[in-house]
């Protein structure tokens, strides 16, 4: 097996319902020119994530709200409290880049500290979403973190089928 | 008491999303989580042994910074989560 099959296989992959993925998206464009931001809940099945729904949350950022975002630690231990209810955890976090392209920004990696979670932006250009990536913070440690490209996998709820999104790069 | 653990350090807990300990005050029960999970200690502390600034300690819902940090009393009942930073955006310096 050469390299490129084995990273080929390690390559990691968020799995999430359309209707929440239209739902991270809509958030961004309601926000808009304002950076949105989210929890993603769910599971972790290997290497990949599972998203079972998701949390709208405020952006605390008011000094700065059209190129940063926060989310207060009050809201996620609510967020994370009603997961466990069901059994779901944290699994990643989304934002909105407004004007902006769907690529992590050097703050976006120096304020990421969830290893193993995914941390997905949407591209929202005049208003209207545009391209949605996901990516997935690994690393052993501060040090060394990064975050890494991965896919994104839309579930048609419906037909319980794979659905690719439309508008993702 | 019973302490949270954040979904990034649970591989260093043994998986658990919670460790119970048995403690008096805020850095007690941190004290007791890091001797019970030795590995957690560099993700929660820098090498100065000072609590991580993004490592957000918050005692049921308070953040404990606003009270009287480490040496806030904690009780049977309580709930401490350990709830690292979400921020980011587009802003680049």
């Amino acid at each position: 097996m050469s390299d490129f099959e084995v990273l080929k296989d390690k390559a990691c992959m968020l799995k999430i319902g359309k209707s929440d993925y239209q739902a991270l998206r809509d958030h961004g464009e309601e926000t808009y020119p304002h950076e949105c931001c989210g929890v993603l809940l769910g599971r972790t099945e290997g290497e990949d994530r599972a998203v079972t729904s998701i949390v709208r949350c405020g952006n605390t950022r008011t000094d700065s709200p059209q190129n940063r975002y926060h989310i207060d630690p009050r809201e996620l231990i609510a967020i994370e409290r009603q997961g466990r209810e069901r059994g779901d955890d944290i699994v990643g976090f989304y934002h909105s880049h407004p004007d902006h392209p769907a690529r992590w920004s050097p703050t976006d990696l120096a304020e990421a500290h969830w290893i193993g979670c995914s941390y997905v932006i949407t591209s929202v250009q005049n208003g209207v979403a545009q391209t949605t990536n996901s990516f997935v913070l690994v690393g052993k440690d501060e040090t060394e973190k990064r975050l890494e490209d991965e896919k994104i996998t839309v579930i048609s709820e419906v037909a319980g089928k794979i659905a690719e999104p439309k508008r993702s790069a | 008491m019973k302490i949270n653990i954040p979904t990034p350090l649970r591989p260093y807990a043994e998986k658990k999303d919670t460790v119970d300990v048995q403690a008096k005050t805020v850095g007690d029960a941190l004290t007791g989580l890091t001797a019970k999970h030795p590995e957690l200690r560099r993700h929660l502390y820098t090498d100065e042994g000072k609590l991580r600034a993004f490592v957000n300690v918050y005692l049921n819902d308070e953040d404990v910074r606003y009270l009287q940090q480490e040496s806030t009393p904690v009780g049977e009942g309580d709930t401490i989560s350990i709830v690292p930073s979400i921020a980011g955006g587009k802003f680049s310096s």
